[in-house]
């Protein structure tokens, strides 16, 4: 479904990303774990399409295109989904008419007629359930005075009714609380589905009590250094970060 | 100012001075002279005066501007039904005169007077003394509107008389260098609340100058909610003052909604004259190609216990100017003063440009004051985010720039000029029908 190849780029004229090799079948649920600036979010963003990140070399590629010829919308239509560490406020756009014409923008592009008021009403009070939103969320600006824990809650809501194809998580663990972390892993727990592939970035171990992954991948200075299954987590909770370097040929473009 | 001007002006006065309403009212005849006095001492405003730095009126002091007759120029009833906001009473002015056939002012309650000004001044000007015989304000502009006004709205709204319905002024101006001097009076006694709207609106695209003057008296516990919405015809000039005198807990809403003219300028000031009196000053500014819109405004709390708030936005594209100039003076008495005062503005294209300065003064010590200005282009990470969700670029844009000016639009109070404005802005905005749906 998905294949990084070298993937190179810079943010700021500074290069973040130095050639991530990566591949997710349907599926699949990958964890990338990395100490800070490691580049775990601006792969993120990459992938999602932000212009502020530069790609310099290497190639994507998403159920046969070329990802990153795809603009962020064209790549929200053919069902890349981004859940972001700060969810943007937007004050005067509501956030249920976001996501229906979100929802319609996915169908439209698919070629299936749009969901009518009612429908798409009684298709996210459904969804709402599986974050435990109140309905008031929905008519309010899109994450205007949301607290942190609302925020990523309606992230997960919206993916649940996108039912995106590629959904990449990006520290949606960041600034939970133990029930707030309960609920949204929850929501992403029952999205899981052979058809669908999940990438999970996060700094801690802890979202993958929750979330458990087919593989982990460790991120260090714009490369994945290691892979495995969940036990390198374990490991990466254990140990820290800090050995990672240590190891012979994984500090090599550290030591550059 | 050169002699050429001044002649122009005094050859014009002496041409209509016999024809101007209340030539038979001995002190309004007597502040006319007066005022053209003070105009042939001072003149048109150069940018040299501080509160005219931004706004240069030279192209007006060029131009020959001759006042209308009553009568010359008659608009069919169909544009006027068009462009009247309706849904309440409506006085209609061509050129600055009052059209008795095309206005609608059956219904009013008891108690309410509307009338136009050469009306007024023919059958009660005493009650016009108080607002027409003294100076208003210090501006060439505003002499010229007292020695000139041909015609305006003349509002008086008796104890606890409220009027349910807005009324609504259209002045509509058209042929080349045509002026309208408008004075219009608005006067709520005590306990009185009125909804009042001057719609200004271009039959043609002619280089029209509008040069108007309204004041504002609201007794003690009376409320005006007062509406300016400016869309003028693109060649056209406007110059307009608002003045207010509030006294003891009173209320005064102004919104200024400035979206037409070649250049516009407002001057909108209120004072609090008494204790616990609340205002709140609106406006929004939207503007494109060579425009240029300057809002000035002044609140004056004079006295304890006042409140006054203060939002103006703009958005400005192509290569349009745009001056916000808000001056809060908390006077020595006016201790216990609640002041809050906001500017934000939004620029489309690398060509627009804003001067803002929020000015707060303050000269009491228990007060509580805050102001800010913000002058920015569309925020690249909600551009982002409606993207990642499946939005256009171009409809994202859209969407956050009517989101920005929708914020105002939403404080106004009257349903017909709120769609009115959400239609205007819809149609100036590309892929509005996504817009519409996510709002």
């Amino acid at each position: 479904m998905l294949d990084i190849r070298n993937l190179q780029a810079n943010v700021d004229g500074k290069a973040i990303l130095k050639g991530i090799n990566l591949k997710v079948k349907p599926g699949e649920v990958h964890a990338i774990m990395g100490p800070n600036g490691s580049g775990k979010s601006t792969l993120a963003h990459v992938l999602a399409g932000r212009e502020h990140y530069e790609v310099t070399g290497g190639e994507v590629s998403y159920e046969g295109r070329n990802l990153l010829e795809m603009a962020p919308e064209e790549r929200a239509r053919e069902g890349v989904f981004l859940a972001f560490q700060y969810p943007v406020e937007i004050p005067g756009v509501n956030n249920v008419y976001l996501l229906k014409a979100a929802l319609n923008a996915v169908r439209k592009h698919k070629g299936l007629e749009e969901v009518d008021a009612m429908e798409f009403l009684s298709l996210v009070k459904e969804k709402m359930k599986l974050v435990q939103i109140g309905e008031e969320f929905l008519y309010r600006s899109v994450n205007e005075g949301f607290s942190g824990g609302e925020k990523k809650r309606n992230e997960v809501l919206q993916m649940a009714v996108l039912e995106p194809r590629l959904a990449i998580l990006d520290e949606t663990d960041s600034g939970l609380d133990i029930d707030a972390l309960k609920i949204v892993s929850h929501g992403v727990n029952s999205l899981r589905s052979p058809e669908r592939a999940i990438i999970m970035v996060t700094h801690y171990q802890r979202l993958l009590n929750y979330i458990v992954p087919d593989y982990v991948h460790v991120l260090a200075n714009g490369r994945i250094v290691k892979s495995g299954g969940r036990e390198l987590a374990q490991e990466l909770e254990s140990k820290g970060y800090g050995w990672i370097d240590k190891e012979p040929g994984m500090g090599a473009e550290a030591a550059r | 100012m050169n002699t050429q001007v001044r002649d122009h002006y005094l050859a014009e006065f002496a041409r209509v001075a016999d024809r101007l309403p209340g030539h038979g009212v001995p002190w309004f005849r007597r502040a006319r002279e007066v005022a053209l006095e003070r105009f042939a001492e001072a003149g048109f405003p150069t940018i040299r005066d501080e509160d005219w730095k931004y706004t240069s009126v030279a192209a007006l002091e060029k131009r020959p501007f001759r006042m209308a007759l009553p009568g010359e120029a008659r608009p069919d009833s169909a544009a006027v039904k068009s462009l009247a906001l309706g849904g309440g009473y409506l006085m209609v002015f061509v050129n600055g005169h009052h059209v008795p056939e095309l206005s609608r002012l059956e219904g009013l309650p008891k108690g309410v007077t509307v009338a136009s000004l050469a009306e007024s001044l023919e059958h009660q000007p005493t009650l016009l003394q108080a607002a027409l015989a003294g100076e208003v304000a210090q501006s060439g502009f505003a002499h010229l509107n007292t020695a000139f006004a041909a015609d305006g709205a003349f509002v008086h709204v008796g104890r606890n008389v409220m009027v349910g319905a807005p009324i609504e002024f259209l002045f509509l101006s058209t042929g080349a260098d045509v002026v309208s001097h408008l004075r219009n009076v608005v006067w709520a006694e005590e306990g009185a609340e009125v909804t009042v709207i001057e719609h200004y609106a271009g039959l043609q695209d002619a280089s029209c100058l509008t040069n108007a003057v309204t004041q504002i008296f609201t007794d003690p516990n009376s409320s005006v909610e007062h509406y300016k919405f400016q869309h003028e015809a693109p060649r056209s000039f406007h110059v307009g003052g608002i003045h207010a005198q509030q006294k003891r807990d009173s209320r005064l809403a102004s919104h200024s909604i400035s979206l037409g003219a070649a250049l516009a300028r407002h001057d909108i000031g209120t004072r609090f004259d008494a204790e616990g009196c609340d205002a709140t000053l609106n406006g929004l500014y939207l503007v494109g190609g060579r425009q240029h819109v300057d809002h000035h405004t002044r609140v004056d709390h004079a006295k304890p216990h006042g409140t006054s708030r203060e939002f103006y936005r703009g958005v400005l594209d192509g290569s349009a100017r745009g001056v916000f100039n808000g001056r809060v003076i908390v006077h020595q008495d006016a201790q216990h003063t609640d002041a809050q005062q906001v500017n934000n503005n939004l620029l489309l294209s690398r060509e627009a440009e804003v001067d803002t300065k929020p000015q707060l003064e303050i000269y009491a010590d228990d007060v509580k004051c805050a102001h800010g200005a913000t002058v920015g282009q569309l925020d690249e990470d909600q551009i982002f985010y409606l993207r990642s969700r499946g939005i256009d670029a171009g409809a994202a844009r859209s969407l956050l720039t009517f989101a920005f000016a929708n914020d105002i639009i939403n404080r106004i109070r009257v349903a017909p000029l709120r769609a009115r404005l959400q239609g205007l802005m819809l149609a100036r905005l590309p892929q509005a029908d996504v817009v519409r749906e996510l709002v």
